[in-house]
């Protein structure tokens, strides 16, 4: 057994150091075919999209990757505007703000949908390349166990409690029960957001706390857990767990668009450069009132015309 | 202790333990039955999912879950039969045949997630499918190839050496030997095989999630031209399956009937999993009647 | 006319061998290249992390801190990969009895019942995708651990026993393949000394397939090592060592399939995942190595 062993550790040593010395030139060369590849990519795509001129119908198809909180409003805006326009066809992925980012800015998606503005994912360089366009905005706040009697936090106990410096409830006036956080893995938008708006300060993975992706995950471990903390999008807020305030303001779509209540997101769809024609077209089309006066509202996210604030990347507000 | 007493308490763990696996599977099958079974129905089966409504169900995934396993098995079953033909009857034992054995094992074991994340880097992006039934076929035909390959030669090795001797001496070459003869002897054991394969295809989502993509554009029902991109038959088009489309519901779903949705799939996933047990067990029964009766 | 008839004949029969030779060997040289290329490629990802963003292979190995948006950035693995191999080491220890003895029933005790019920039953249960198991592990597992034991219910208890259904079907089949190729006669031989069932169970029957029955536990256990969603559903996913069984950790499978969708192709981060999944075939290799080791003892 113990010679087994031995052997193997040296196949795995031997792979390890062969791979090693490969990998150093082969580096190169994987980043070539990437690069390579994206522009065949496009022309799968995207060619198709500017074809026809602009008095005829419009006709091509786009893809739009990339966050799947952003997705749902996209997927469903995209049926109702391949109804007006038959003969364009929209394809909505999910995959996640990285993903968006990554295929938008590689080419082989037309439209990458993200939670986050893009420089704070990609490199300055690349980024550049990208326009923003923003077509909505999410609402986020901390919710709890209802069996958890806190009702408002101050962003100073929120930071504690995130922090790990409060760990009972009963610091902060709730009864003697151990705080359990159900956060975002720290990849996520969501944390990126909660954390640069409700905490204003990033946070470390606590040993214990748990962390899922997914809102659907959040929402089910909180309502089920006792003592649980965590934060989802207004649009996921139902009476299975119990909403906070922030500091003493309650989590509203008014009092979000006048401001009063920071803890907010821009939903972003980029585009590489200025969209082709469709892409241009359907993008119009997100921010028209007929999709935000209704698909946006009837989805949960807040008109970004709605809005009364504006917020640039650094976190600026002006009127 | 004595030997008789120690015998049969042992008897009577072994037994004991064989009655745990039958009441977990019993109690799993029944969990996800007695929840999902209820919201089955005609409608649920056919109708399209619903975003933020209730009443959605799971037509498209269905197909996608259907057409995935065609397009996938259309891509596996003749390279999985030519190599495992070539692995029992052509390859000469030696040092390559045994690496290329030991390749074919490495490749069977590997994790899921890993050959989605091939699939993303090389399919996705490096040949330009994008998410698409393509892209997701592909990678399955990756996990799903040893397999077939296994099968294949055991299916050989099951055909009698005199059978095959006997057609070679009759002047027969090879490989008309070997399609005419053996072929149609390891039959049955390679059909169970493959249907059993087929079933682990249908359940599949790691992989999928990042090589299939994990939505479902509009399908148009009635335009069956695969060169369309609302077509159900464009291999090309991003899909979601049925266990991804669980994945996703569990997970983001915004209906207020989500918990029901995924209840629901998953008994129809599990279902179809046991037909297709079912079906392999029916067809191999069936197919070794005919051989042993004409014999 | 009877010689070119002859030629021709030939001819066919040599152009048939050589279809069949060149469809064959086409075939294996694709599966070959399909697996050349996975290593390849999944490698150089993997090692990007090491040379491209400078990061020591001793901090991903070593390192208990995960911080990977941190400043300055911490990538240590080393909880996911103690995550990954307690909770498959657990698995394949709750299972390996159970399906032990599950072989032993279908093959020495009560051949017709096992037959008849245990085995489709054990095979329908390797039918089950694996999101089934993560949900049912999430809606009943989680919330018996959360009442019965301190903590939360997720961790690496609730993973390794969601797994240890999960890889039950390929240790049983394993196992009942070995008993069943036993020779009879050594159980006979032990009969007729007068040995009790259990005796000769225990002294010549496991003892003698025991490197088979390990094949099916490693092979189980490689399962349990691989396996994604259900584990990232019920493992919690804290990037820490977990303090207790039931508190909140991660696998090497459940740290990619959370933040893959995150991060920018490119990005340290995602290399450092794609590392992760470096390792995890590094580990697939050691699995099958181990297995083959296990295969030549069992056939000596």
């Amino acid at each position: 057994m113990k010679k087994s062993l031995i052997l193997v550790m040296t196949l795995v040593l031997s792979f390890a150091l062969a791979a090693c010395g490969q990998g150093n030139k082969t580096n190169n060369a994987g980043g070539g075919t990437n690069a390579g590849t994206t522009n065949s990519a496009t022309g799968d795509t995207g060619a198709a999209g500017g074809g026809e001129t602009s008095t005829s119908e419009l006709s091509g198809s786009i893809l739009a990757v990339g966050s799947s909180a952003l997705q749902p409003l996209v997927d469903q805006a995209s049926k109702k505007f391949m109804e007006k326009n038959p003969k364009v066809s929209i394809q909505v992925q999910g995959g996640g703000s990285g993903t968006g980012l990554t295929q938008v800015s590689g080419g082989q998606a037309d439209i990458g949908n993200s939670d986050v503005f893009a420089e704070e994912k990609l490199d300055a360089a690349a980024a550049k390349e990208l326009v923003d366009h923003q077509v909505a905005v999410v609402g986020m706040a901390a919710v709890v166990n209802p069996e958890v009697t806190v009702d408002s936090l101050t962003k100073d106990q929120l930071v504690q409690i995130f922090t790990g410096k409060v760990t009972n409830w009963k610091d902060v006036g709730g009864p003697d029960q151990k705080i359990q956080i159900v956060n975002r893995p720290s990849s996520s938008g969501t944390r990126a957001t909660f954390e640069k708006y409700a905490l204003g300060t990033k946070t470390e993975d606590l040993p214990g706390a748990i962390q899922e992706d997914s809102s659907g995950t959040v929402h089910k471990l909180v309502s089920e857990t006792p003592g649980a903390i965590g934060y989802l999008a207004l649009s996921y807020l139902d009476d299975k767990v119990k909403t906070l305030k922030y500091d003493g303001v309650e989590a509203t779509e008014e009092n979000v668009a006048n401001g009063t209540y920071p803890v907010w997101a821009y939903e972003h769809m980029y585009t590489k450069g200025e969209p082709n024609e469709v892409a241009k077209a359907f993008l119009d089309y997100m921010v028209s009132d007929e999709v935000q006066n209704a698909d946006v509202v009837e989805l949960g996210y807040i008109p970004a015309s709605k809005m009364q604030v504006k917020r640039d990347l650094d976190g600026n507000i002006t009127k | 202790m004595n030997a008789k007493t120690a015998d049969k308490v042992a008897t009577a763990v072994i037994i004991f333990f064989a009655g745990v696996i039958l009441l977990i599977m019993a109690g799993l099958l029944g969990f996800i039955l007695v929840r999902g079974i209820g919201h089955i129905s005609f409608d649920f089966l056919t109708s399209p999912p619903e975003t933020i409504k209730e009443g959605g169900g799971i037509g498209p995934q269905l197909f996608n879950s259907l057409f995935l396993l065609v397009l996938t098995m259309i891509i596996t079953i003749p390279l999985g039969l030519g190599a495992g033909i070539y692995m029992s009857e052509y390859a000469k034992p030696g040092k390559i045949t045994d690496f290329i054995r030991l390749i074919v094992e490495v490749l069977s074991s590997f994790p899921s997630i890993v050959v989605g994340l091939f699939g993303l880097l090389v399919f996705v992006n490096v040949f330009g499918f994008g998410f698409s039934l393509f892209s997701g076929a592909l990678a399955l035909t990756v996990f799903n190839l040893p397999l077939m390959v296994r099968i294949t030669e055991q299916g050989m090795a099951s055909v009698p050496q005199a059978q095959k001797e006997a057609s070679l001496a009759l002047g027969l070459s090879k490989w008309k030997t070997i399609k005419s003869i053996m072929l149609p002897i390891a039959m049955p054991i390679i059909l169970t095989g493959t249907i059993l394969a087929a079933g682990r295809v249908f359940g599949e989502a790691a992989a999928l999630l990042f090589t299939a993509g994990m939505s479902s554009p509009r399908l148009d029902f009635s335009d069956w031209n695969p060169l369309s991109p609302m077509s159900p038959l464009n291999p090309f088009r991003p899909a979601e399956t049925l266990a991804v489309h669980i994945w996703k519901i569990n997970s983001e779903g915004l209906a207020p009937d989500a918990p029901e949705i995924a209840a629901g799939a998953s008994a129809v996933l599990i279902i179809t999993v046991l037909l297709f047990n079912l079906l392999a067990r029916w067809i191999g029964r069936m197919l070794h009647k005919k051989f042993t009766a004409t014999k | 006319m009877a010689r070119s008839r002859e030629n021709r004949k030939i001819k066919q029969h040599i152009m048939e061998e050589w279809t069949g030779k060149v469809f064959t060997s086409l075939c294996i040289v694709l599966l070959v290249v399909t697996i050349f290329s996975l290593v390849y490629f999944v490698a150089t990802k993997g090692f990007s992390s090491f040379i491209k963003d400078g990061i020591s292979i001793g901090e991903i190995f070593g390192g208990t801190q995960w911080k990977p948006e941190g400043e300055p950035p911490f990538y240590g693995a080393l909880p996911f990969i103690i995550g990954s191999f307690s909770t498959s080491i657990m698995a394949a220890i709750i299972a390996a009895p159970l399906s032990i003895c599950a072989a032993l029933f279908m093959v020495e005790i009560m051949p017709k019942i096992g037959r008849k019920y245990l085995q489709p039953a054990i095979e329908l249960l390797a039918g089950i995708p694996s999101v089934v198991y993560g949900f049912v592990g999430l809606s009943v597992i989680v919330p018996f651990y959360r009442d019965i034991f301190p903590g939360q219910g997720l961790g690496i208890a609730a993973g390794a026993t969601v797994l240890s259904i999960m890889i039950l079907p390929t240790m049983t089949s394993i196992a009942t393949d070995a008993l069943a190729a036993l020779p009879p006669g050594l159980k006979e031989g032990s009969y007729a000394l007068g040995a009790t069932r259990w005796q000769t169970l225990a002294r010549i029957v496991i003892p003698t397939t025991l490197p088979s029955l390990m094949t099916g536990v490693v092979l189980g256990m490689a399962r349990a090592f691989g396996e994604a969603l259900a584990v990232q559903m019920v493992i919690g996913n804290a990037p820490h060592i977990p303090r207790s069984l039931f508190e909140s950790a991660s696998t090497l499978t459940s740290a990619i399939t959370l933040s893959m969708g995150n991060t920018v192709m490119g990005s340290p981060q995602n290399n450092v995942l794609w590392t992760l999944a470096l390792i995890l075939m590094l580990m697939t290799f050691v699995f099958v190595f181990i297995v083959r080791c296990l295969e030549r003892r069992a056939n000596r």
